[in-house]
């Protein structure tokens, strides 16, 4: 049969964020895919070099949106062995339970999206209104629904209150109560369960091989877990069970997920539990004495891994940031091979892709002749403007109008 | 007193590879680096990977050490251990060999170092670049330590 290859993105609507896949098909049948990433590289890696390691906790904040404390947790963790800093258990424990609550809402996110692009839109209502219970206590216990900047070298900034730990016990409550429902649906639901048996199979092997990492490697049979094999921050003082599934498909990465935010819930209830009195912070000096940490951490999507060579200064000398995505986004050319092109959407997004997060810049320069600088935010808002207008398109009266009803 | 996981590992690499002596650390439990000459890096890794079970490869971190580039490759074990496996080459002919043969994962791995360092990867199959742009010009590596932002022609729209 003739071959068509389809370009799919960098900008495309069926896409949440900037990457480009060139699909061959042959009729309906995927016959190979490629990826070509970078849409999103920043440069971070080179900007932490520039700046100091308590500018660095909130840029490598920056590095994901959804995933910003497992950045942050991972340099920190590597900045404070360089240091040889002996961080407050309570701090310990603050930036588990931050995690773990960023897991839970990164999987209900997840399981939204899922049910979205397989057409099941009410799934993603639900979570989506479920996932607002999490992101209150994530409000409440930092002040920001994502990048929560809870973490400092050497602790955490802000402290727990017993008022607090309370609601977080509520919110656990209510949450457990959702994910059993969803999960009653996902082994229940004849459509849910068709749809994603048999799609995007990932073999154990093909997991091992191609070094795949997080809830899409444990839906393969691959029994890893930083938290387990590596402990970091509180774990090595909890229990919980790392969960695996042997469909290697969609449907098992559905299943890995929502057992995941069962066992979150019970870490977070012991966290809660077993959180010791006393400071949160310890002081450390603005200059890191040479060395280098490697430091790993479970991030909602997979192993994240930090490298951080410090020189005796106030900047690193080089930071690597490897994020989960780059590791699993190789195993997708595999889970489509041969498979429809109707598949590719679920399949991509079953390993839950961040290519924020993956390419870790971002400038808006004015091209052009006229001028070569950077604008400030006036000159582009003006800019957008009179655009708009030259294009044929005045909001001057209806701002006008808006003005109006405000007073 | 019994030796730790981390130090049977140490010498068992010592014993095979008499050369490492004194150049592998343990800096913590579960933690190990290991300082290799470039034509035994081969030897080693496969050695590690194969004898002492580091299965995973964790990334490729690509150094600029002035006189040399440095590549650092963890590898980590089911337990939890990593080891550093440092390789330091000429600046002027950077040359690695690609390790996907091992790692089929590596690829994308080995294509940044390409892109951000200059590194010369011996073996790595053709596809298309990661991550910079495909008209980033030539010669530019941004992860070096010579290499200044402003050092980029503007990029203008056709």
């Amino acid at each position: 049969m003739h071959k068509v290859v389809i370009p799919i993105g960098p900008q495309h609507p069926a896409l949440k964020e900037p990457e480009s896949f060139s699909v061959t098909l042959s009729g309906e049948k995927i016959m190979k895919f490629s990826a070509r990433l970078g849409y999103n590289h920043r440069g971070i890696e080179k900007a932490c070099e520039e700046r100091t390691y308590v500018q660095d906790v909130y840029l490598t904040e920056r590095i994901c949106g959804i995933c910003s404390h497992s950045h942050s947790t991972c340099f920190t963790q590597a900045v404070e062995e360089i240091a040889k800093v002996d961080v407050p258990k309570r701090a310990l424990y603050i930036r588990t339970l931050v995690g773990e609550l960023e897991r839970i809402h990164s999987h209900l996110l997840w399981l939204g999206v899922a049910g979205h692009e397989v057409g099941f839109d009410t799934l993603l209502m639900y979570t989506w209104r479920d996932r607002e219970v999490v992101m209150d206590i994530l409000a409440m216990l930092t002040g920001n629904r994502v990048n929560y900047g809870i973490n400092m070298i050497g602790g955490v900034r802000r402290d727990v209150s017993a008022e607090q730990a309370k609601a977080i016990l509520k919110a656990m409550d209510t949450l457990e109560e959702r994910t059993k429902y969803y999960i009653q649906v996902a082994t229940q639901e004849t459509t849910l369960i068709q749809r994603l048996s048999g799609v995007g199979i990932l073999s154990h092997k093909d997991a091992l091989k191609l070094g795949a990492v997080g809830p899409t490697a444990r839906a393969s049979g691959v029994n890893r877990d930083v938290r387990r094999d590596d402990p970091y921050a509180a774990y090595s003082e909890v229990k919980f069970k790392v969960i695996t599934d042997d469909h290697n498909d969609v449907y098992g990465r559905t299943l890995v997920r929502m057992g995941e935010l069962l066992e979150s819930y019970s870490i977070i209830r012991q966290i809660v539990k077993k959180m010791p009195e006393g400071p949160i912070i310890t002081k450390v000096p603005r200059k890191i004495p040479a060395g280098e940490a490697t430091s790993r951490y479970e991030a909602p999507r997979g192993e994240d891994m930090h490298y951080v060579k410090a020189n005796g200064t106030e900047k690193p000398e080089r930071v690597k940031v490897r994020a989960p995505t780059l590791a699993n986004i190789q195993t997708v050319a595999k889970m489509l091979e041969d498979r429809q092109l109707a598949d590719l959407p679920i399949v991509i997004a079953a390993i839950d892709p961040c290519f924020s997060c993956t390419d870790r810049l971002t400038g808006i320069r004015q091209t052009g002749k006229r001028k070569k600088n950077v604008l400030k935010w006036e000159e582009l808002h003006t800019y957008s403007i009179t655009f708009y207008k030259e294009h044929g398109i005045d909001f001057t009266d209806l701002n006008k109008k808006m003005a109006k009803a405000l007073k | 007193m019994t030796k730790t996981k981390e130090e049977s590992l140490q010498g068992e690499l010592i014993k095979n590879f008499r050369f490492l002596d004194g150049k592998i650390t343990v800096s913590r439990p579960r933690r190990m680096s290991a300082e290799v000459p470039p034509a035994n890096f081969r030897e080693v890794l496969e050695y590690a990977v194969d004898k002492l079970s580091f299965t995973m490869l964790c990334a490729i971190t690509g150094l600029d050490e002035t006189a040399n580039l440095a590549f650092i490759y963890h590898i980590a074990r089911e337990d939890g251990i990593i080891l550093n496996i440092k390789v330091a080459v000429d600046r002027n002919n950077p040359a690695i060999e690609t390790i996907t043969g091992l790692f089929p994962g590596a690829d994308v791995y080995e294509r940044e170092l390409v892109d951000l360092l200059g590194a010369k990867v011996e073996g790595l199959a053709k596809g298309s670049r990661y991550p910079l742009t495909d008209d980033w010009p030539a010669g530019e590596y941004p992860l070096r330590k010579d290499w200044k932002k402003n050092d980029t022609k503007e990029v203008t729209n056709a």
